[in-house]
């Protein structure tokens, strides 16, 4: 079986400007920052970025790497409103594909589901139909029994995706991921929904090891839909990586404050390593 | 109909404070719902659900905010993932209680932007699941600050969809569409009128209709006879300042 690890950089290098680039987690937790912070070490650009939005929108948007979003929110959890995604959005500095985060996840399992889109009632009524004038609706070819209704819903495009970036607690060397928190999010669906997927992980083990411990149910990517594997630990930093650590409060907290620049000229200028004791090194002078 | 007076200065610390009386109005959201998902966001509406759980409606289910479900001590009894949340509320099987940046007199609501949409003035959270909710499970508001700037004529996007957005975009859009109540911290409202436009169904006590009218950026139908919010239950006030809301979180939310 092929051996599907590889670095951060040898991931990105497998990405380019103009893909639509899914990336898994949720607001503030379980995001692949590791693989976000690489990607902003290329000049990778003109980005459409579909994400149940946190510090990963923020970042790419405030790098300006994002020529069009597809989110439901954009939020750091801890801190409702993302500073970067919103002063980015106040100055129109990329479009936005605003949909409900029921219509979302249909959209992704229509991509995994290699179906053109699928009916979801979520958005009638709603300005979700304004600002996306190519959203069309579906007619039930069944009449409701009691009313004779035939049922009007929103036809939900697959949002496929050129590549997914997620982080997982663990993964194989072939690509078999394991989520240990509470919540699996839509990492699958995302996994599923695009041509390559690339998983980092807090810990590569070997493939016995994945259920020494823990239930089958948290097996939740299977190989086949994996192409790259990364061990980048502490790599959803400073999102939340249940167990394995939980959200960086205080970081979080300095990312949200500080103007772009001068976050990146002290975080974002070196490598991983760099990255990870730079924040060491602040969480000290915090002492 | 004659205005309470408000509170006396250095009243003794039994009297019910405003805090209080929303607590008991949020709580009230969810008397007789059954065995459904009480789905609170924010402070006040948090509290309020633990307290119809531990009084009135027992059968509620609860989460931790995370992916349990869990019980008045914490205690976990179910698993509830987002995905499998979603499907609670297409199911319809919960009530939720959201927020409002901004709510219209037919209840449609905005947490997304304020401005033009393709260029916002403020950014906000952006339409999250307010679509969804709208359309499949009963949905009611908060608001903690009641002002003209939150009950707007027109709302700047809509993501809570109102009883006219529902009526005009058809059958599957109110079919399951029903908004109970919104509650503020000058008093409780529904749509229990004709043409389903927001009507106040009662008055925090020390709070004045005309105070109420003035906070309010559109006409509200306004009854002849308004009641008061009712008084919690000795037991309820125990419940609420001893057992759940110990740190007076309530108070930090709605001052008196």
């Amino acid at each position: 079986m092929s051996d599907k690890t590889m670095t951060t950089d040898e991931v990105v290098s497998r990405l380019h400007s103009g893909m639509t680039l899914g990336i898994g987690g949720w607001g503030s937790r379980r995001k692949p920052m590791a693989l976000v912070r690489a990607l902003l070490r290329t000049r990778i650009t003109d980005l459409t970025v579909v994400s149940y939005g946190g510090p990963d929108v923020g970042l790419l948007a405030a790098a300006g790497r994002i020529r069009r979003l597809v989110t439901a929110f954009t939020t750091l959890d801890s801190i409702p409103l993302e500073p970067h995604y919103r002063a980015a959005r106040e100055r129109g500095a990329f479009e936005l594909t605003e949909v409900d985060e029921a219509m979302f996840m249909w959209g992704l399992h229509a991509a995994a589901n290699r179906l053109p889109f699928l009916p979801v009632r979520a958005g009638l009524g709603s300005d979700v139909m304004r600002v996306n004038p190519g959203l069309r609706t579906v007619t039930s070819p069944y009449a409701d029994a009691s009313s004779g209704v035939r049922e009007e819903l929103v036809a939900m495009p697959a949002l496929r995706l050129d590549a997914a970036l997620v982080h997982m607690n663990r993964a194989d060397r072939q690509g078999n991921g394991q989520y240990l928190g509470p919540d699996p999010y839509f990492d699958d669906l995302f996994c599923e929904a695009a041509d390559a997927a690339d998983v980092s992980c807090e810990r590569v083990v070997d493939t016995a090891e994945l259920t020494k411990e823990a239930a089958p149910q948290t097996l939740l990517l299977k190989r086949s839909s994996v192409t790259g594997v990364v061990e980048t630990p502490n790599g959803a930093h400073f999102t939340s990586c249940a167990p394995d650590h939980g959200r960086d409060e205080p970081f979080q907290k300095l990312y949200a404050t500080t103007p772009y620049a001068e976050f990146a000229a002290r975080f974002l200028a070196g490598d991983e390593q760099a990255y990870q004791s730079a924040v060491r090194a602040w969480h000290k002078e915090q002492r | 109909m004659s205005p309470a007076s408000p509170p006396a200065p250095g009243a003794p610390a039994a009297t019910v404070t405003r805090a209080e009386y929303c607590v008991i109005a949020c709580a009230e959201a969810w008397r007789d719902n059954g065995e459904v998902l009480a789905s609170p966001m924010g402070p006040i509406p948090s509290i309020g659900a633990r307290l119809a759980k531990r009084t009135f409606s027992p059968d509620l289910l609860l989460t931790d905010g995370e992916a349990m479900l869990v019980g008045l001590d914490g205690t976990p009894e179910g698993w509830l993932p987002y995905r499998q949340h979603l499907t609670m509320v297409t199911g319809g099987r919960r009530h939720v209680m959201m927020g409002a940046s901004q709510l219209d007199r037919f209840g449609n609501q905005n947490i997304s932007c304020v401005g033009d949409w393709a260029r916002p003035t403020r950014q906000l959270l952006g339409v999250r699941g307010a679509p969804v909710n709208t359309l499949n499970n009963p949905t009611s508001y908060w608001v903690p600050r009641h002002s003209p700037r939150v009950f707007v004529e027109r709302v700047d996007m809509v993501c809570g969809v109102g009883y006219d957005r529902a009526a005009a975009a058809g059958p599957s859009a109110t079919r399951f569409h029903r908004i109970p109540r919104v509650v503020s911290d000058l008093g409780v409202f529904d749509f229990a009128t004709p043409d389903h436009s927001m009507r106040l169904a009662s008055l925090h006590p020390g709070v004045t209709v005309e105070q109420v009218r003035e906070a309010t950026g559109f006409g509200l139908s306004v009854p002849d006879e308004v009641p008061r919010t009712r008084e919690p239950t000795p037991e309820e006030l125990r419940l609420i300042r001893e057992v759940i809301d110990p740190g007076g979180a309530r108070d930090r939310e709605v001052r008196s």
